[in-house]
């Protein structure tokens, strides 16, 4: 990976090699190809340059899950080159395709198609070349490294670098398709799985050598020069204004100076540690703002008194009163906090904007071509004065405020006439970037001859777009907001069971997803939008727990309940791997430990996609403080095929800490105007003494027989109702509101 | 400029680097970061309770974001680039690699620096020592479980 721990070497190195990339890359913006039914040149995709380096170009970004190891694995097979001979230029509005960004685990489902035809399509245009060169057959012709060679004779050979004239009059690619589905088709056919020698094989990721040994820069080590430091000052409540500020307390801080625009309030100075003391020594005067939040305690009351501003129903089939008739009923409501992506980084942006509006913006946001449009709006100049280029930040998980950081830094930068680095501070991200929704959900279920023969939900919450995870317009930025900025450009989406997971056979299904207004519209800490598979967690919690719960009723084994009444084969048996590699314990969920300390296991099961997982858990509870303690987690995964068994391990096990994390933890706490969790004391996450003993993780493969299904985030989903199970198979006692805290679980002891 | 800014003196990743006219009570997070252009010390919070800025003073892993410059002065400080490199990794490291333990890695200062420290001073921490060493480090991602085996494995390797 030489060239690319050059490319990481230095801040310098990473600016000065987007300056080559700039005079490389003499075309039109990649952009345009996304025209359905249009055609793009292959060197929008891919390029090689005579030393024999590939370099292929895509929307997708490294967000820490090696999907751009997966996407170099796939370009070096259907080329036939080293993997060290292939670089990636990732995200950037002025050199790379859109493709979306990354989102909805498609990277690898989606995202490929068009780099694995393009490569393809240059290794055909390559051979013909080559087959000219050697006056030979193209189909005598093999590659090996980069070398073409003729197989009869095999000292008649010639590199890729020596071909790669010919590239430049390959006929065009066929595009099709925009956002994740963006795909571009040549006259080549992809190879067949067989033929691959890395794609399938547990390759190292190619930026974690550069990580362990600090050699690799994110987002956060860009410097430009003549940059300034940046910070912000948010407001102490929900839509409180901005009454005065007074600038002379940054006089003791060099050269610290005050940037206002309407409520939005920024420091910037010289040094980085004189704009952190200059906004915190501001002392300014706001208004109390609407004071519109309920009690933490009384949220779930709230959502279900609220109004609801819209509805959808999401699955109605079969007759529901039939089902319920002469059946057993379950009636249970369940609860799904606020939740904050809470990165480890909380967010960085360098933004350069010029007196004309023209505006260069460095960011580490999972989506730079939306992101441009929403710069460009805030600024209302035209989208081409605009670029952004995606540099690696902390890992995102979703529209988690790295956008808002570039929007605070673009603000300043234009304020000051000079590049802004902006650096948030732990709380600007906790306690104020966008939160996932609160979830609360009321459920009916019948069981009839041990099985579900009715199941009426209804899932509430707040908008998961409140927030687009499309950051292309001014509102969507919390500063642009804060600068006068309404955010009217909600997108509606619900928490909804069922749009792509009802997948269990229940002949009367009826299931409808609601949603809320926001507490406060603009300006709020508790704006809505996704975190780490939007709806999942939540609904899955809900579906699942609930699922155990008629389970109950039925008198039947949790898993084997789960099993009969589906149909699908992959599904089945992604339940039945897990169920062989955690040795499950058949029967009845029936503990009822009441005292001491109760051990139960309990089991989860979802799809995203076509992706299938099913996780156990197994718990130890304190009845008397309510405290639990998972010992436990083994996870089944089916997503198809998989391109690198290795970085697919290690981001599921990530997902189930993450996901166990958020399912024993993680509430946003908020009093009457404004989100209290500011920092990783009030806002908790898992810790190593709270790691389980064991973690195994079973990857079911079908060979190529199925293809790649996404990844990123369906293990994120089982982990929360596999506990709560295994509570209830320790106790007895049900716990309907997450997170699965002792307080929670001690209400659920006491009330069972 | 305030009134007590004076130069300040490191020996940082096994070099000697001077900053002139700094505030002596800036901490030491940004001098490295922005004065020196060593980067791996990152921010995580500013509060000390993540990791992300971890360096080692004299060999003991200190967090960066809220210690003042001046109380560096006249010890070793370390980055994780000052560590070890791929020719001569410390052996954290190289078990980081091999377990490919991270997610994004903007966290791994926290976890190489203080899995080196204690290893360095404690010849075969148990899994359950390592557990309470690392009890005060984030990882937002998740990747605790393949950054406590490297450790671990680590910690079965000789010095």
């Amino acid at each position: 990976m030489t060239s690319r721990r050059t490319f990481l070497g230095s801040a310098a190195a990473l600016l000065a090699v987007v300056a080559t990339h700039d005079g490389m890359r003499a075309f039109a913006s990649a952009a345009e190809s996304a025209t359905e039914g249009a055609s793009t040149p292959l060197r929008t995709w891919l390029q090689i340059g005579e030393d024999g380096m590939v370099t292929f170009f895509t929307g997708k970004v490294e967000i820490g899950m090696g999907v751009i190891t997966g996407l170099t694995q796939i370009v070096a097979d259907e080329l036939d080159v080293p993997l060290s001979h292939v670089r990636a230029v990732t995200g950037d509005t002025a050199l790379t395709p859109d493709q979306g960004g990354v989102g909805g685990s498609t990277s690898t489902e989606l995202g490929a198609f068009p780099l694995r035809n393009a490569a393809a399509e240059a290794r055909r245009v390559l051979l013909e070349a080559a087959a000219a060169r050697l006056r030979v057959p193209a189909d005598r012709l093999v590659v090996t490294d980069g070398v073409v060679r003729d197989r009869t004779n095999p000292s008649a050979s010639v590199p890729y670098g020596a071909l790669v004239a010919a590239l430049a009059n390959a006929p065009p690619l066929h595009a099709s398709g925009e956002n994740f589905a963006q795909n571009v088709t040549g006259a080549a056919k992809p190879k067949a799985p067989a033929d691959y020698r890395y794609v399938g094989k547990p390759v190292a990721r190619i930026d974690v050598a550069p990580k362990a040994y600090g050699t690799f820069r994110y987002v956060v080590d860009v410097r430009v020069p003549g940059m300034l430091h940046g910070r912000v000052v948010r407001p102490p409540a929900a839509g409180a204004r901005l009454l005065g500020v007074d600038e002379a307390p940054l006089r003791a801080f060099g050269d610290a100076r005050l940037v206002r625009i309407g409520d939005f309030l920024g420091v910037v100075a010289s040094r980085e540690w004189d704009a952190v003391r200059g906004a915190r020594a501001l002392e300014p005067r706001w208004s109390a703002g609407p004071r519109s939040f309920p009690a933490q305690s009384a949220l779930p009351d709230a959502m279900w008194a609220a109004p609801v501003s819209s509805q959808d129903k999401v699955v109605a089939r079969g007759d529901l009163a039939a089902g319920f008739a002469g059946a057993d009923v379950v009636e249970a409501r369940y609860a799904w906090p606020f939740q904050a992506h809470a990165m480890m980084g909380p967010g960085c942006a360098v933004a350069d904007v010029a007196h004309d509006g023209t505006a260069r913006v460095w960011t580490g946001g999972q989506k730079p071509f939306a992101l441009r449009e929403g710069i460009a709006d805030l600024l209302g100049v035209p989208l081409e004065k605009v670029r952004v280029t995606f540099v690696e930040d902390a890992g995102s998980y979703g529209r988690g405020g790295f956008d808002d950081t570039a929007a605070d830094a673009v603000l300043l930068s234009r304020a000051v006439g000079k590049p802004v680095r902006v650096q948030a501070m732990r709380s600007d991200t906790t306690q104020w970037g966008p939160k996932a929704p609160a979830i609360v959900a009321h459920l009916r279920g019948a069981v009839r001859d041990g099985a579900i023969a009715a199941l009426d939900l209804t899932v509430r919450s707040f908008n998961g777009g409140e927030i687009s995870s499309h950051p292309d317009s001014a509102g969507n930025f919390i500063g642009g907001q804060l600068a006068g900025h309404p955010n009217d450009k909600p997108r509606v989406e619900y928490a909804a069971y069922g749009r792509n997971s009802a997948t269990y056979r229940i002949p009367a299904l009826h299931a409808v997803a609601e949603l809320i207004p926001p507490l406060v519209a603009n300006g709020s800490p508790l704006r809505t939008t996704h975190l780490r598979d939007p709806e999942g967690p939540g609904t899955t919690f809900v579906i699942e727990s609930f699922v155990d719960e008629l389970a109950a009723k039925a008198g039947a084994d949790p898993l084997a309940f789960r099993i009969a009444h589906l149909d699908d084969a992959r599904q089945a048996g992604v339940l039945r791997a897990v169920a062989t590699a955690s040795q499950w314990r058949s029967g009845r969920s029936a503990a009822k430990r009441q005292t001491g300390l109760a051990r139960g296991r309990g089991v989860a099961f979802a799809t995203r996609g076509k992706t299938v997982v099913a996780t156990v858990a197994e718990v130890a509870v304190d009845t008397a403080s309510g405290a639990v303690r998972v010992t436990r987690l083994v996870c089944a995964h089916d997503c198809g095929f998989i391109v690198n068994p290795r970085s697919l391990r290690g981001t599921i096990e990530a997902n189930l800490m993450q996901s166990m994390s958020r399912a024993l933890y993680e509430e946003v706490k908020f009093d009457e105007s404004t989100v209290t969790s500011r920092d990783w004391a009030s806002y908790p996450v898992v810790r190593t003494p709270d790691v389980p003993d064991s973690v195994e993780v079973v990857l079911i493969e079908h060979g190529a027989d199925v293809p790649s299904y996404g990844a990123g985030e369906p293990s994120s989903r089982p982990t929360a109702a596999a506990i709560a199970n295994a509570i209830y198979d320790a106790t007895g006692a049900r716990v309907r509101r997450a997170p699965l805290t002792p307080e929670n679980v001690l209400a659920a002891l006491h009330g069972a | 400029m305030s009134d007590t800014a004076r130069s300040v003196r490191l020996e940082v990743d096994e070099s000697s680097r001077t900053v002139e006219g700094i505030d002596p009570a800036t901490p030491l997070l940004y001098v490295l970061r922005d004065d020196l252009g060593l980067p791996n010390p990152r921010f995580g919070c500013g509060l000390a309770q993540c990791g992300a800025c971890t360096v080692q003073l004299d060999g003991t892993p200190v967090r960066s974001c809220v210690l003042p410059v001046a109380a560096a002065e006249g010890k070793r400080v370390t980055t994780l680039a000052g560590l070890g490199t791929p020719e001569r990794p410390h052996r954290v490291q190289a078990e980081f690699v091999d377990e490919q333990a991270m997610q994004c890695g903007y966290c791994v200062s926290g976890w190489i620096m203080t899995g080196a420290a204690l290893v360095d001073h404690e010849p075969h921490p148990s899994p359950a020592r390592i557990r309470e060493a690392c009890a005060g480090l984030v990882c937002r991602c998740g990747s605790q479980l393949a950054m406590l085996r490297a450790i671990e494995r680590a910690a079965e390797k000789p010095a």
